[in-house]
C-alpha cells in the first residue's frame, strides 16, 4: 500500500504577531514546527505501517527550508519526502495550495491513501485536504476520529461531525483528514535521525508537473482576495452555573455527553 | 507541652486584627487544614485565621507568644510529611491571601512577592517577561512560602540547585511577633550567621516568612527534551553517572517505570508517546541556540544508545513537552489514584548510587511482600518511593510501613544518604531524622529552635 501524508511547516508558537500595516505574519526569529495536526496524520500512516507492508510519503509545499519537517518525517518513520518548492508557488490561497498539491501527488500516480491533518494551526481553514481530493477526483473524509477498518479495497472510518459521529466506508484511493483525537503521535527518533541522515528529499518545481500553465498556481491561481489578516479575539466564553450538586451534576453530565466527552 | 487553650477572649482579639470574615472556629474550618496532601497525619486547628499582612501576623505572633498558644503557618497544603499540620491545635494562619507580586527590580534580576504566591504563578509572571525562576517542584499550586520553608528541590536541580540558591532575602516575623529582614538584594553576604539560609528549609518552626526577595535569571531561549526507553530500569540508571561523567549538563534527569506512566495513563486518560519500554530516562536540555542544544543532547544520545537504550525520542515543541510533562507532573496523584493509601520515602543518596538504591527497594517489594513505586530524580540522587497500602489491614500495613522504612533510610544512611531531599521532615520523618543525626545533632537543631523560638509556640512538634 502507498500512503502520501501532507505536511506543513508553521510557526512554531501560537502567539505569531501580525504586521499591522501589511497584515503578513511575523515570522521573522520564530521558530517553525511541523504543523501539530500533520503530526496526528503521520501518526496515523505508520501505525498502518506497522500493520501492512505500506510506503509512506510526506509531502510538503513551501521554501526550501521546509526540508527541515520532512527530516522531522523521517525521524518518525516516513520513507520518502517531497518538497514542492517554486518561487511560482508563493502567494497561494488554499485553492491554488490544494491544487499545487494534488499535482505534485499525482505526478507518480495517485497513492492508495492521502491522509492530512484536519486543518494547520495558522491558516487553520480546513480546506486543504478536501480539496485535493475534489482536484484528484476520489472520495474524502474529513475529521476522522479513527480508523476502524482498512483493506486494499477501502478505508471505514468515524467521522466526527458537530453533533454526531457518522460510521462511514469509502473505496480507495481515497482521502482522509484526522482530527487530534486520533491517536498519541510518537515522539522523532534519534536512531531514525542517525538512519536517515543521508536519505534525499525529492524537490520539484512547476517544470516537473503535468499541468504547466502558470496562471493555476501561486497568486495567478488564488481566487481569494485577502483584504485584512488579523489575530481572532482570545476566546474567553464561560459560564458559571448555580444551583444544588444534584441539579450541577446532571447539568455537566448533559454537558459532557452533549461535547461527547461521555458515552451514554 | 503546656500551652493556653483557645477562649473567646483569643478569638476576640483574632476578630479585633483580621476582622470575622477571616476568622474560622469549629465547623467553619473546612476539613482538609487538618492534614496535609498525603494526610498520614491529622488534627484540627482550634482556630484558622486568613492573614493579609505582615502587621496581622506580627499582632497576632506577639499576642500569641504573651498568651503562650501554638501557631502553625500554613500555604497550600501540598506538603506530604506533616509539616503544615498543626499538631497543638491552637492557631494556624493560612498565609494563602498574601499572595501579591511586589516588585519586580530589573536592575537587580530580583522579584519581591509575598509567601502565598503560587508557583505556577511565579513562571508566569517572569517568564512572560524572558526571566526565569529555575526551581521547579512537581506540584506547581504550591506556594512559594512552603518551597522555601521546605528548600524544595524539583527537576531543574541537577543544573540550576534548589530553592534555597534562589533566596536573596526574606522578611520574617519571629515568634514574639518582631519583623526581620534578613538577607536583602546583595548577591554576596558574609555578614555574620546566615539566618536567612536558616529559614530556609525551616518547615515554619524558626520564624514565619512574610516576604521573600528571590533570584532570577535571563530565560533560556529554547528546551528540548529526551525520552529514552531502556529494556530494564538498572540499566536506564546506570546510564546516569555516565552521563553526568561526559561533563555534558542536562537540566534534569529524571527516572520513570512503565507501571507509573500506565498508572498516569490512565489517571489522565491520556496516553504518553511511548509505553512499551520497561524504563525510561527522561533529560532536558536548555540554552539560548538550537545548534547549542543539539550539540550538547547528540552527546548524550549516543552515551545512552552506547549503554543499552533502546532508542532516544526527541521532544521538541510545545504539544511534545506537554505529552510527556503533563503525565510527568501527575505521576504522584496517579500513584496515589492506584492505591488505598501510602507513604513515601524522599531519600537522597549520592547521584553514583541511585542505581543500587532503586535496585535494592524494588527487593524490598519482593521481601516485604508490599507494592512499592518509585520514579524520581535520577540525576540529583533525589528518589520519591512511594509504599503502598492496597488492600492491607490497618496494623499488617502500620508494621510492614514501619519495617520498609526502617531498612530503606538505614540503607540510604550507610550510602552516604540523607533523610529528605527536598520534601522535609515535618512531624512524620522526624524519628528517621532522629537516628541519622545522632544525639550531638539533634541538640545543636534543638538549641537553634530555641534560640528562635524560646517558648516553642511555633509550628511546635516538628522537624527535631
Amino acid at each position: 500500500m502507498k500512503i502520501t501524508v501532507c505536511i506543513k511547516q508553521v510557526p512554531g508558537t501560537s502567539e505569531v504577531e501580525v504586521d499591522e500595516k501589511t497584515g503578513v505574519l511575523k515570522r521573522d526569529g520564530i521558530d517553525s514546527k511541523m504543523n501539530p495536526y500533520d503530526l496526528f496524520a503521520l501518526e496515523s500512516a505508520i501505525r498502518i505501517k506497522q500493520q501492512f507492508a505500506t510506503e509512506v510519503t510526506a509531502i510538503t509545499m513551501g521554501p526550501p527550508q521546509a526540508e527541515e519537517i520532512i527530516r522531522e518525517a523521517y525521524m518518525m518513520g516516513a520513507d520518502d519526502g517531497v518538497i514542492l518548492s517554486d518561487r511560482r508557488f508563493a502567494g497561494s490561497d488554499v485553492l491554488a495550495t490544494a491544487y499545487t498539491l494534488s499535482q505534485g501527488i499525482a505526478r507518480d500516480g495517485i497513492p492508495d491513501l492521502i491522509i492530512c491533518g484536519k486543518q494547520t494551526t495558522d491558516g487553520d481553514t480546513a480546506q486543504v485536504g478536501p480539496e485535493i481530493a475534489e482536484f484528484l477526483n476520489i472520495p474524502h473524509v474529513a475529521d476522522v476520529r479513527k480508523i476502524i477498518d482498512l483493506t486494499s479495497e477501502h478505508i471505514k472510518v468515524e467521522m466526527d461531525m458537530p453533533q454526531t459521529v457518522e460510521v462511514v466506508e469509502v473505496k480507495l484511493p481515497a482521502l482522509i483528514t484526522v482530527a487530534k483525537d486520533i491517536n498519541e503521535p510518537r515522539l522523532p527518533s534519534f536512531k531514525l535521525k542517525l538512519a536517515s541522515a543521508g536519505r534525499p528529499v525529492k524537490r520539484l518545481s512547476l517544470d516537473d508537473f503535468s499541468d504547466q500553465d502558470e496562471m493555476n498556481y501561486g497568486l495567478n491561481g488564488s481566487p481569494t482576495q485577502v483584504i485584512k489578516i488579523f489575530p481572532p479575539p482570545a476566546n474567553d466564553d464561560h459560564e458559571i452555573w448555580e444551583g444544588s450538586t444534584t441539579e450541577l451534576a446532571g447539568r455537566l453530565f448533559e454537558q459532557l455527553s452533549e461535547k461527547k466527552f461521555l458515552q451514554r | 507541652m503546656n500551652y493556653k487553650q483557645i477562649a473567646s477572649a483569643d478569638i476576640d482579639f483574632l476578630v479585633s486584627v483580621c476582622g470575622t470574615d477571616r476568622v474560622y472556629t469549629g465547623k467553619a474550618i473546612n476539613e482538609d487544614f487538618s492534614h496535609d496532601e498525603l494526610g498520614g497525619v491529622s488534627r484540627m486547628p482550634d482556630v484558622m485565621v486568613e492573614v493579609t499582612s505582615t502587621e496581622e501576623v506580627s499582632a497576632i505572633m506577639k499576642y500569641a507568644y504573651d498568651n503562650n498558644i501554638p501557631v502553625t503557618p500554613r500555604g497550600q497544603g501540598t506538603g506530604l510529611v506533616g509539616a503544615s499540620v498543626a499538631m497543638h491545635g491552637g492557631i494556624m494562619l493560612n498565609m494563602c491571601r498574601m499572595n501579591h507580586f511586589l516588585e519586580l527590580d530589573e536592575d537587580n534580576l530580583t522579584l519581591t512577592l509575598e509567601p502565598g504566591v503560587l508557583l505556577m504563578e511565579i513562571s508566569k509572571f517572569v517568564e512572560e517577561r524572558d526571566l526565569f525562576y529555575p526551581p521547579d517542584p512537581g506540584e506547581k499550586s504550591a506556594t512559594i512560602g512552603g518551597n522555601i520553608n521546605t528548600n524544595a528541590g524539583g527537576m531543574r536541580a541537577v543544573k540550576y540547585g534548589v530553592t534555597r540558591d534562589y533566596v536573596r532575602g526574606l522578611e520574617v516575623v519571629m515568634p514574639d511577633g518582631t519583623v526581620m529582614e534578613l538577607g536583602g538584594k546583595v548577591v554576596k553576604n558574609s555578614s555574620g550567621y546566615s539566618l536567612k539560609d536558616m529559614i530556609v528549609g525551616s518547615e515554619g518552626t524558626l520564624a514565619i516568612i512574610t516576604k521573600a526577595i528571590l533570584k532570577l535569571l535571563p530565560l533560556p531561549q529554547k528546551t528540548i527534551s529526551l525520552l529514552i526507553p531502556f529494556p530494564e530500569l538498572e540499566m536506564a540508571i546506570e546510564t546516569v553517572p555516565k552521563i553526568i561523567k561526559s561533563k555534558a549538563i542536562p537540566t534534569a534527569i529524571e527516572f520513570m517505570e512503565r507501571d507509573v506512566i500506565l498508572a498516569a495513563e490512565e489517571f489522565l486518560g491520556k496516553k504518553f508517546p511511548d509505553n512499551t519500554s520497561d524504563a525510561y530516562l527522561l533529560l532536558t536540555f536548555d540554552g539560548n541556540s538550537k545548534e547549542e542544544i543539539e550539540k550538547a543532547y547528540e552527546k548524550v544520545a549516543h552515551i545512552c544508545l552506547d549503554s543499552g537504550a533502546l532508542d532516544v525520542f526527541i521532544s521538541n515543541t510545545q504539544e511534545r513537552h506537554a505529552a510527556i510533562w503533563s503525565a510527568r507532573g501527575a505521576f504522584l496523584e496517579a500513584i496515589k489514584a492506584s492505591t488505598t493509601e501510602m507513604d513515601e520515602c524522599d531519600v537522597v543518596v549520592p547521584r553514583k548510587h541511585v542505581g543500587e538504591f532503586v535496585k535494592f527497594t524494588r527487593q524490598l517489594q519482593d521481601r516485604f511482600n508490599i507494592r512499592i513505586m518509585s520514579f524520581g530524580h535520577a540525576g540529583d540522587g533525589n528518589l520519591h518511593i512511594y509504599v503502598l497500602r492496597d488492600q492491607l489491614d490497618e496494623q499488617t500495613w502500620k508494621q510492614k510501613l514501619h519495617d520498609v522504612f526502617e531498612v530503606m533510610y538505614s540503607h540510604a544512611l550507610e550510602l552516604g544518604g540523607k533523610v529528605s531531599g527536598e520534601h522535609g521532615i515535618g512531624f512524620a520523618k522526624k524519628p528517621y531524622l532522629n537516628d541519622s543525626m545522632g544525639e550531638y545533632g539533634i541538640n545543636l537543631l534543638r538549641n537553634i529552635k530555641l534560640a528562635f523560638d524560646p517558648k516553642n509556640i511555633l509550628n511546635p512538634g516538628k522537624v527535631c
